[in-house]
């Protein structure tokens, strides 16, 4: 292939083939300067941006803080007239819906949660609409609950398995929008018809047949993203031919995907090292100076400030603060040694000071002990100012996953283009453990939820006896978690299918069966107890073990104690195997992640009194965290402990999160700095995967909760995503407070 | 216990893993039990009495800290406070020679209210930096503030600067004790003629220690005296000539 938007690119596999990673690393330039060459904002941009601040603002004055609902159009990757904030002053293009913010209606994924929402919000559904997708069109939704089984809906109405994305999108699939910049959807188009005339065999299997229907939906959706574009005066049949194209290109590619799906995350990828090159190749023409630059990217991250869905309160209670995990994975080391760094990856992270802090999108350092010192300083910098940037191990992700993987959604790491992963949500682990002590039955219900196993019957509980019992319903939840997600990813890819997504994907895929658990700590502090103290059972009258009586201290999850940490380990690799042991809907490979989002909050409210003292209805601690205040060794003993669950075995994601007061981290900005530096190198070397990072005064939290009109931009990373501090229910803001902010004095 | 050999066993008040404010870096923070000072202002009064506290094993300790060394090598390291940490200076020397041994920098908060002795010697060629805690420049006022003279540390001082060992000055302001102008011109003086002052830190009085001497039934002397602040210190760093 040869084309002349690609002149001055050095030649390699990737003019012969789709190769967006070797295009990289032929014609990247690693930067190891400091953050002194970036540009602050253009008047342009000021103006655009102080008109979204304006549509944010009538936004959050709006009921249920929806500012619009498009309830007629349904959604497709070219449904919707073009539409603008201000034609004029936009650099880069492109909405969801005709207007900014205004909210698109996806019913593809399930019509009831698409009516709920808008009866929410005060709006109704197109008659129409509701016609078809009642009367003639089955939905995703439709699909999983036509299929569940008793044993499911069981443990899925007793919250044992939770936040399943069986009535929403399932998202966590990221697509290579790169490609779209690169090659041209021509070239794309004509790629996946070879993969057709692969898939033209003598044997048409079931697996063949699905595929390359498949492929001709993806080639469709290629198509249509054309249409797309067109709608914005542009055509994007060929690559793009300049930085600005290549940005808008890329953004076109993930505005088809966002129109297409209401997935749960719907993450970016690992772009702006990608578009570096553009940008480089236009700086060194004189064709582009670096005030255009970071203008540009200033415009594309506004873009990805404004994605919205159309997602009900009580999704909102699981995920909380309107999260679309907008992830661009950023910085990290190749494999050859040299940085992925650029100088783009400084842009990027330089919006946060040029329009502010956000929690959109999801900023995420791929953290490599090895990363040039400036880059290092410079988000770490930014993570004091904003609490806006999470950071992933890229020297533990690299071994497996290579120099070309990005985040989804939180801590999910999977290769650009080549790994998709059917997503699971969680388990709850200690609803497990007491299901294991109470036999299967409820312990707020009463109600025998699983089939009835043998309970514990002794007054104290012994550790041996637990233990088995505990294993043995670990086995049962294993079970019924990946049968209901095998129903739920079937379902999905039948009646939701994503094929813009998937058209950005090879046609030989790795697929992840991304299982998830809720309340690690609460079940490693509970055998702890057992195990070290003695506890007591409180039965009810109907002999259900309701609350715990401690004697005693134990070790602590978060405390860097090996007595308890093992415990901890033990269970996520238990687990896994335990899941191993189910086949999985397409050979899909099980993985676990240790994550909670802020769903620890409702997990928490769902469960009953815990063996480790913890109340009923108390929160769990959120991903990976130990439970409030239970760590008291200081900040580095709990990454210790939390840099031991095994990534091998949980390699989809271990989340902590980490806060800070400013005057703890060190005197002086510079002292900060360089112990924020330090404090990440050891984690990581520790082999801690993921880190928020927060630093702030409890104080400053609570006048936001008093006074939120006083920070309309405060931001603070919960579990995996960042939020609007001030759209948390008061609920979660209390969580959030009462957390560990960690302060020494 | 009494006979534990007390090169291998230090009488510990408490471990902090994550300390940012004594000594450069991120440090590894342990808190020796005992102090022979009687500091009016003292936040840590639970460190003195050497009956509390509990032992533990030099083993212990360093295995503690390595668990440590990501996070602390090279840029932070280890600080010992307590408590007067001399005062269990054979055990020091012990743990230090170990963690030089893993090159990890070693630091030593102290008041220098000691005798030179050949152990404290061997100790300091060990240490790569003593925040010295200078109580008072005026030996009377020094007196009735901590309880002792102040010859021991001015000459402790002086050791370090004569060995070339790496300091930082410290005092603390306390409102009405040790903020006197002429006081502080004399400390200004005094530290002008030591070498290897890498830094001079202020830290501002604060009541927030005081619950603890109620908890021991203990009468709180500067139970009027109030907090230093901002303008207090910026005061006391004027008048010693540094920003």
């Amino acid at each position: 292939m040869e084309f002349k938007q690609w002149n001055n690119f050095k030649n390699g596999d990737w003019k012969h083939e789709i190769n967006v990673r070797d295009f990289i690393q032929n014609n990247y330039t690693p930067y190891e300067g400091d953050s002194t060459f970036l540009a602050s904002t253009t008047d342009k941009t000021k103006k655009l941006w102080d008109k979204v601040l304006e549509l944010y603002k009538k936004e959050k004055e709006s009921n249920g803080g929806v500012l619009d609902i498009d309830t007629k159009t349904i959604s497709t990757v070219s449904a919707h007239e073009a539409g603008y904030i201000d034609k004029d002053l936009e650099e880069i293009v492109g909405l969801q819906t005709d207007a900014p913010l205004k909210r698109a209606i996806m019913p593809f994924g399930g019509i009831r949660i698409v009516e709920k929402s808008c009866e929410a919000y005060g709006r109704k559904i197109d008659p129409e609409v509701d016609e078809i997708f009642h009367k003639y069109r089955k939905t995703h939704n439709d699909g999983v609950f036509s299929v569940y089984t008793p044993d499911i809906r069981a443990a899925r109405s007793s919250h044992l398995i939770t936040g399943l994305p069986d009535g929403y999108g399932r998202g966590r699939i990221i697509g290579d929008y790169r490609r779209v910049a690169l090659y041209g959807i021509d070239v794309l188009i004509a790629e996946k018809k070879k993969d057709l005339e692969v898939l033209d065999t003598d044997e048409f299997t079931e697996d063949i047949i699905r595929e390359r229907e498949e492929i001709s939906e993806q080639i469709d959706a290629l198509n249509e993203l054309k249409v797309m574009a067109s709608k914005y005066g542009f055509d994007i049949s060929k690559p793009a031919s300049n930085s600005k194209e290549a940005v808008q290109w890329l953004y076109f590619g993930y505005l088809g995907a966002i129109k297409d799906q209401n997935g749960a995350a719907m993450s970016l990828g690992r772009t702006s090292t990608f578009l570096d090159i553009y940008f480089e190749r236009d700086l060194s023409n004189g064709s582009l100076t670096e005030e255009q630059a970071q203008e540009i990217m200033d415009h594309f991250v506004m873009k990805l400030r404004l994605v919205r869905f159309l997602r009900t309160p009580e999704y909102n209670e699981l995920f909380s603060g309107d999260p679309v995990w907008v992830t661009e994975s950023i910085g990290g080391m190749g494999i050859d040694g040299r940085t992925l760094v650029t100088k783009n990856s400084f842009r990027i992270l330089h919006t946060l000071e040029n329009l502010g802090p956000a929690p959109e999108p999801n900023l995420t350092v791929l953290w490599s002990t090895r990363l040039p010192e400036g880059f290092k300083r410079y988000t770490t910098s930014l993570s004091i100012k904003t609490s806006s940037i999470q950071y992933e191990n890229d020297d533990l992700m690299r071994i497996t996953l290579g120099d070309d993987y990005g985040i989804a959604c939180c801590v999910s790491p999977m290769k650009i283009g080549k790994q998709m992963q059917f997503f699971g949500a969680r388990a709850n682990l200690a609803k497990t453990l007491l299901y294991a002590i109470n036999g299967g039955r409820d312990e707020n219900s009463g109600k025998q939820v699983t089939p009835k196993y043998q309970p514990v019957t002794s007054e104290y509980l012994d550790y041996d006896d637990v233990m088995e019992k505990f294993d043995q319903m670990m086995d049962y939840v294993a079970k019924i978690y990946i049968k209901a997600l095998n129903a739920i990813h079937y379902m999905h890819d039948k009646y939701s299918y994503e094929a813009i997504e998937m058209a950005l994907h090879d046609k030989d895929i790795i697929r992840t069966m991304a299982c998830g658990i809720a309340g690690i700590s609460v079940v490693a502090d509970s055998l702890s107890a057992i195990k070290y103290a003695k506890v007591k059972v409180i039965r009810d009258e109907t002999g259900l073990a309701v609350n715990y009586e401690i004697e005693g201290d134990f070790p602590k999850y978060g405390n860097d104690d090996e007595r308890v940490d093992e415990i901890a380990v033990d269970i996520v690799k238990r687990f896994i195997r335990k899941l191993q042991k189910h086949h999985t809907y397409r050979n899909s490979k099980h993985t676990l992640s240790i994550l909670t989002i802020t769903s620890n909050v409702v997990y928490g409210k769902n469960t009953g009194n815990t063996p480790d003292g913890r109340k009923s209805g108390a929160p769990f601690g959120p991903g990976a965290n130990p439970l409030h205040g239970r760590d008291t060794n200081g900040a580095l003993a709990v990454m210790n402990t939390i840099a031991k669950l095994p990534f091998e075995q949980a390699e989809d994601g271990i989340s902590y999160t980490f806060s800070i007061t400013p005057n703890t981290l060190g005197k002086t900005e510079d002292e900060r700095i360089t112990n924020l530096v330090n404090m990440l190198d050891g984690y990581f070397k520790q082999t801690g995967h993921h880190i928020n990072v927060n630093v702030f005064d409890r104080s400053l939290l609570e006048d936001a909760m008093e006074h939120p009109e006083k920070y309309p931009q405060l931001t603070i990373r919960v579990s995996g995503y960042a939020v609007n501090f001030t759209k948390l229910t008061r609920e979660q803001q209390l969580d959030v407070i009462n957390r560990t902010i960690h302060e020494r004095i | 216990m009494e006979n534990l050999d007390l090169r291998y066993y230090a009488k510990v008040h408490s471990i902090e893993s994550f300390g940012t404010v004594d000594g450069p870096g991120l440090r590894f923070v342990v808190f020796l039990q005992g102090c022979h000072l009687e500091c009016k202002y003292c936040h840590n009064r639970d460190t003195w009495d050497m009956s509390l506290g509990e032992y533990k094993s030099l083993e212990d300790i360093f295995e503690k800290i390595m668990k440590y060394k990501n996070y602390i090598h090279p840029n932070g390291g280890v600080t010992i406070t307590g408590g007067e940490p001399l005062l269990q200076v054979k055990f020091l020397i012990e743990l230090f020679t170990k963690l030089k041994k893993e090159n990890i920098h070693t630091c030593i908060d102290t008041s220098g209210m000691v005798s030179l002795t050949k152990d404290i010697k061997h100790l300091l060629s060990l240490t790569d930096l003593v925040l010295l805690d200078i109580k008072h420049i005026d030996s009377k006022k020094s007196k009735n503030l901590v309880g002792q003279n102040n010859e021991k540390e001015l000459q402790f001082a002086k050791y370090l600067s004569d060995n070339n060992i790496k300091m930082w000055i410290r005092q603390v302001i306390v409102p009405g004790y040790t903020d006197d102008e002429n006081d502080l011109l004399k400390l200004k003086e005094f530290i002008s003629t030591l070498k290897n002052v890498e830094k001079i830190e202020l830290l501002p009085y604060h009541n927030m220690g005081k619950y603890k001497w109620k908890n021991l039934n203990l009468d709180y002397e500067l139970e009027n005296v109030r907090p230093a602040n901002d303008d207090d210190i910026n005061r006391a760093k004027k008048i010693l000539g540094i920003s």
